[in-house]
């Protein structure tokens, strides 16, 4: 069954020196459960991308279609993790997790417990009240990712949400959060310049041109198991080496 | 040996607690030399005491003025207008910004207001607040709002405006409206901000005061000040700015007490839960 699926979307941006095309007929989709990675050349739209599927923007022609319904504004039905944590200073750990259940007035008992339940599953528990101050950057990302799954969003956006750690932090931490996702079963759109990322995290990879972004491929990850796994493949050096060709011509 | 070895983290320690104690030492024994040559200088006749008061007569002046009960009256006026000033100028001025911060457009329009009514000298407001309020404690606290309030607009406005964009993006993609912004992101972050218009304000809110009273009053510490003034009694004039420095002194120390306290709590509360 097709989660999501985007339509042909263009979009272009207006300012005062003129129009600027960012997204240039953009169509694919992502069955339930899937795992979708997208990579492009820098400053291509993939951003922009995540903004229109979260309904933050809206396509100038075209359609997304989430589990049905097409996307016209924020409904909460997505969740987005960006690129740096944003967990919010002053809040405990407890209550940043319940942000996206308070903003959708579902702070109910059984939905609280069930983010408290993904706390203690994925051993932050006895940091629930803590300040994120008090946490490493690794414990932060994942507690950003454990926020957006508490409301139990049917897709979940993932923009560069690696980028901002060390490389070695960076390589746990992507382990351990892809690993809660395919747990916990969502659908999911990642993004990223770093092509090695993709195809270790992903199912299926999609290549965007530069701007204005057009789907340039679509290539299946042939690799299985956790991204370690997917590293240390000897497929992938042949899988990378395809991406970059796409991305450079 | 029974020398007592000291860890150079002790030693550390101790160097910092010296370098406090200097300080403090410093700073009294300024205030200390000043108002030891003021006594001296005017006892031995090089300052005429006439024209610029004494230590030892302001004490007296105010022995005197505290005895007939009188001064706490004076002291009760000002310190009310003071307070209800600044109370108003924070509450309103703050209830703006928000107002402001809500409405792109209205904020657009009302920042060349903003800019002029900031600059403009509020004491050229005198004459006008008499006609339109009379000559009473009303033209007073109005005197002190006028001046406080421009700030705290234009300053709570800016803290509000500096919430990071991040958060809001992510509440946004959450479905949150502009009230859930407010109140989950851009009011907490602006309490920073918030702390340092309190600050700015209590120090402002004397300004007005004193102003207004100059203005108009028939009580209060200013009033005392002017009054002095036209008598020529320099001992009243003296004793009466003593106690206002003492007064502004102690409410900015209240405010910052407060301020550590909160910072404290929040620090103990995160703390202890760990």
């Amino acid at each position: 069954m097709e989660m999501l699926t985007l339509d042909d979307v263009y979009l272009s941006y207006h300012t005062k020196s003129g129009e600027t095309e960012a997204l240039g007929g953009i169509s694919f989709s992502a069955k339930s459960g899937e795992f979708i990675s997208l990579v492009g050349p820098s400053g291509c739209g993939k951003t922009t991308v995540l903004s229109v599927i979260a309904g933050l923007l809206k396509p100038t022609s075209g359609s997304v279609i989430l589990d049905g319904k097409t996307v016209s504004a924020p409904s909460g039905n997505v969740g987005y993790m960006l690129q740096k944590d944003t967990l919010f200073e002053w809040l405990s750990i407890e209550k940043n997790v319940q942000l996206g259940l308070k903003v959708r007035k579902m702070l109910t008992p059984e939905n609280k417990a069930y983010a408290h339940s993904l706390l203690e599953k994925y051993g932050l528990k006895e940091f629930a009240h803590s300040l994120p101050a008090q946490l490493s950057g690794g414990m932060r990302q994942r507690v950003a990712l454990i926020r957006t799954l508490a409301f139990r969003p049917k897709v979940l956006l993932l923009d560069e949400p690696f980028s901002a750690l060390d490389y070695q932090t960076r390589l746990d931490v992507a382990t351990s959060v892809t690993g809660i996702i395919r747990e916990e079963g969502v659908t999911t759109v990642l993004v990223t310049h770093d092509v090695t990322e993709a195809c270790s995290l992903g199912d299926r990879v999609v290549v965007l041109s530069p701007r204005p972004a057009k789907v340039r491929k679509v290539l299946d990850v042939p690799l299985k198991g956790d991204p370690e796994e997917r590293r240390n493949d000897t497929r992938m050096n042949c899988l990378v080496s395809e991406i970059w060709k796409e991305l450079k011509t | 040996m029974k020398r007592k070895t000291i860890s150079p983290h002790e030693k550390y320690l101790l160097g910092v607690k010296k370098n406090k104690l200097i300080i403090k030492l410093w700073q009294f024994g300024i205030l200390a030399v000043i108002i030891g040559l003021w006594e001296l200088l005017t006892a031995v006749g090089v300052m005429d005491a006439f024209f610029t008061s004494s230590p030892s007569r302001i004490v007296t002046t105010f022995i005197d003025l505290a005895s007939g009960g009188e001064f706490f009256y004076h002291i009760g006026v000002t310190l009310l207008e003071c307070t209800v000033g600044f109370a108003i100028s924070m509450i309103l001025g703050s209830l703006i910004a928000v107002l402001l911060w809500l409405s792109t457009s209205a904020r657009k329009v009302a920042e060349p207001y903003l800019v002029v009514l900031n600059a403009l000298p509020k004491i050229a407001l005198g004459p006008l607040i008499i006609i339109w309020v009379g000559s009473g404690a009303k033209a007073i606290v109005l005197m002190a709002v006028l001046i406080c309030i421009i700030v705290t607009v234009i300053s709570v406005l800016e803290g509000l405006c500096s919430a990071a964009p991040d958060k809001l993006l992510l509440l946004r993609s959450m479905g949150a409206n502009r009230f859930q912004l407010l109140t989950l992101a851009v009011l907490p972050s602006a309490l920073p901000t918030f702390m340092s218009v309190i600050k700015i304000n209590v120090g402002l809110s004397w300004v007005g005061t004193i102003m207004g009273e100059y203005l108009v009053s028939g009580a209060g510490l200013g009033y005392l000040i002017v009054y002095g003034g036209q008598v020529f009694r320099t001992d009243l004039v003296m004793t009466a700015t003593v106690t206002l420095c003492v007064l502004a002194g102690g409410m900015y120390g209240l405010t910052a007490l407060a301020e550590k306290l909160i910072k404290r709590r929040n620090k103990k509360r995160s703390a202890s839960q760990v």
